[in-house]
């Protein structure tokens, strides 16, 4: 349960070697904390991970998840919460960024990409959903992208995998007004981390560490919407308007 | 026939930490139903809803409101004693009460509790020194227990199980009615001396000497004052008054009793409150400065000595809509300094509403979670969003455990787990006592789930 500053007691990342989903478990961790679960593939290299989490009063759990496996979804948080009980916080920080040449030669890996970004994150988040409603609180945040706002040629499949997820996260918080559940849609712009290295930044470029921040700040006030950072909401105000002719020509990258 | 749920979002008097429950409003005939039917995530009951924090709401689960009127309630008065639904608040028994010259046994700072709440709370007074607790009055009560049936329960009738339920935080089951003992009153008014003490270890040494000479004591502490002057304070010390302590005037109705309320904060206070610093060094300036150095014999009405901020309704408004929390503790005697270096650092961090009250504790009843121990209890009100208040809180907890203290579960809205495991050392046996009676858990709260109490 969450207390009166809103400090939260049990943490879920779901794609937990995500250096944005992390920063975030970091940013909630205070003494009120008991457990955060992180879900990834190979829990057993991620013990590095649990290890710098971890606190006197804290358990850190590394569990094994596979996102694109949708039929164990349900199964699977089920497990977490017959283990740690009610979750406060949940993120959805599992994705493929790919390489949208790579997409090109080869729609299969496209389609996976997509499946991962989209469908499988509609999965979880709806299993999250029905867990949030039926314990009358939790909090879901959901890791979605500047990429998604206007689909640039650079990286569409991506691009068009977040738009989805994050239409589909807005009439999901709109559903569950009145819940006690709340949705907090993040729109990150270009961050610097494994999924971006070697890339060329794009414009106000950010950090996992800033994003979390935003991030944070954003439950905290119960916002369900935040981007980071908070630029980019202006500078994407105007872009998304912006002439085909003109869009093309942007060095968007 | 079982009423009708609605969902609902719900909060304590604080403000803060919302969950959504489904509530209805029932009757004594229709509890055991909705007993029946509760899902996984259980019940708690519902009173008036101020405990400051999340003892009175239960996420995802049902919570009951008992509709009960206080035309039912009878009073002994050849014993001295009041049977009452659980659901009556004292508010309403103190208009059927005190014209017949009785008194609740304990009165905390707000008439708004209901019975029921202040067993579970165990709610304490200006009186905790000489009389001890809600709980201490109890003759006897009927709780309605996880397999719908009803247990009379009373200090010699399955005392383990009476006393675990005094304190227990509706965790034991739902409580009925109750039969409690009153005081007897000549009159409406109290007899009120008054001292101001110009530090802490002059409020430690007038509290200590004088307090017992008098039915009711608490003090106002400025937290504005620091330095030297740290503890500036104004201490309230009364009685109720005698009938040949009244003016002639008050003589002709002394039992007189018309609590009134002068105000209701509306709902359109801006988000960001207006309790801040500067509103509060107004308020304490005009409240202690008004006050003379020594004082006896004021006499003022129950409502204006009992329940000053109850003449405002909603005024938990007033902190804006971050809420605020109760923060209230108790340090056993010999711990002074511990309680010295709190207020110093409350004072320093200037997160709190810069007045807290100071009480002396006596004797602690038997009951396992019953909060009172003996020693000083200090209360403090602070804003949820003043920055820093949460890792102040943290600190402040740590001091109050070694210390030997604990705090207030009815108003408790931020600490964690181990600080209650080692405020209240005997959290155990209360489990197994729960247990006992709840083996499959249909009696949760927010506040039972935060903190690990089942």
């Amino acid at each position: 349960m969450e207390n009166a500053v809103g400090e939260v007691q049990n943490v879920l990342l779901l794609g937990g070697r995500s250096e944005i989903g992390l920063a975030i478990v970091r940013k909630l961790l205070s003494p009120s904390a008991r457990v955060v679960t992180l879900a990834c593939r190979r829990p057993d290299e991620a013990a590095e991970l649990t290890q710098s989490l971890s606190r006197t009063g804290l358990s850190v759990e590394a569990v094994s998840f596979d996102a694109a496996d949708t039929a164990g979804h349900k199964g699977f948080l089920a497990d977490v919460v017959a283990r740690h009980g009610d979750i406060d916080v949940a993120i959805l920080a599992f994705g493929i960024l790919g390489d949208q040449q790579n997409f090109d030669e080869d729609p299969q890996s496209a389609v996976s990409a997509v499946h991962t970004n989209y469908t499988a994150s509609v999965s979880a988040a709806l299993c999250l959903a029905s867990q949030f409603r039926q314990q009358g609180h939790g909090k879901l945040i959901v890791l979605s992208s500047v990429a998604g706002e206007r689909v640039r040629k650079a990286n569409f499949v991506y691009g068009s995998s977040k738009a989805g997820l994050d239409a589909f996260c807005q009439g999901l918080a709109d559903s569950l007004e009145g819940s006690g559940a709340s949705v907090l849609i993040v729109r990150p712009g270009f961050v610097h981390s494994a999924m971006t290295a070697g890339m060329k930044p794009a414009p106000f470029s950010t950090t996992p560490e800033v994003v979390a921040n935003l991030t944070v700040k954003a439950l905290n006030a119960g916002q369900r919407m935040v981007w980071t950072p908070g630029i980019l909401r202006w500078l994407f105000m105007v872009l998304r308007h912006l002439p085909g002719p003109l869009w093309r020509r942007l060095p968007l990258g | 026939m079982k009423s009708d749920y609605s969902q609902s979002r719900l909060t304590g008097w604080g403000l803060t930490s919302p969950s959504y429950a489904r509530t209805a409003k029932v009757s004594h005939s229709e509890v055991g139903e909705h007993v029946k039917d509760s899902s996984g995530r259980g019940i708690v009951m519902r009173g008036l809803g101020r405990s400051y924090g999340d003892a009175a709401q239960n996420a995802g689960g049902t919570v009951l409101t008992l509709a009960d009127s206080v035309a039912q309630a009878v009073l002994d008065t050849e014993q001295g004693t009041l049977t009452v639904g659980a659901g009556v608040s004292l508010h309403d028994l103190l208009q059927i009460i005190v014209p017949r010259g009785f008194f609740i046994p304990v009165s905390p700072g707000t008439r708004f509790v209901t019975v029921g709440g202040a067993i579970a709370s165990d709610i304490h007074g200006k009186n905790h020194h000489l009389e001890g607790s809600f709980g201490n009055h109890v003759r006897r009560l009927s709780l309605l227990l996880a397999d719908g049936t009803v247990k009379e329960l009373g200090p010699d009738q399955d005392a383990p199980l009476f006393w675990a339920t005094v304190g227990g935080m509706g965790l034991t089951g739902i409580i009925l009615d109750a039969t409690f003992s009153l005081i007897r009153i000549e009159s409406s008014r109290c007899i009120v001396n008054t001292v101001r003490c110009k530090n802490i270890d002059e409020l430690f040494e007038e509290m200590s000497h004088g307090d017992d000479e008098h039915r009711y004591s608490v003090a106002w502490v400025d937290l504005l004052a620091t330095g030297a002057k740290l503890g500036r304070s104004v201490l309230w010390r009364g009685d109720h008054a005698r009938l040949s302590d009244l003016s002639t005037k008050d003589a002709i109705d002394p039992l007189h009793y018309a609590p009134k309320q002068i105000a209701t904060v509306p709902a359109l206070v801006p988000s960001f409150g207006l309790v801040n610093s500067w509103s509060s060094a107004i308020f304490n300036e005009l409240w202690l400065r008004k006050e003379p150095r020594r004082k006896v014999g004021t006499i003022k009405n129950i409502p204006a000595y009992f329940h000053p901020l109850d003449a405002i309704g909603s005024w938990n408004r007033l902190y804006g809509r971050g809420g605020f929390l109760q923060y209230q503790f108790v340090v056993p005697f010999g711990q002074e300094k511990t309680l010295r270096r709190i207020i110093e650092m409350v004072a320093v961090s200037k997160t709190a509403s810069p007045l807290v009250v100071l009480k002396r504790f006596g004797q602690s009843n038997p009951g396992p979670m019953s909060f009172p121990i003996p020693g000083w209890t200090l209360t403090v009100d602070m804003s949820c969003v003043a920055s820093g208040v949460s890792e102040l809180l943290h600190s402040l907890d740590s001091m109050v455990v070694e210390a030997g203290g604990r705090h207030y579960l009815a108003k408790d809205a931020h600490t964690t787990p181990s600080v209650i495991r080692r405020g209240y050392p005997r959290l155990d046996e209360w489990k197994a006592i729960q247990r006992a009676v709840d083996p499959s858990g249909v009696w949760q709260s927010d506040l039972a789930r935060r903190l690990e109490l089942i």
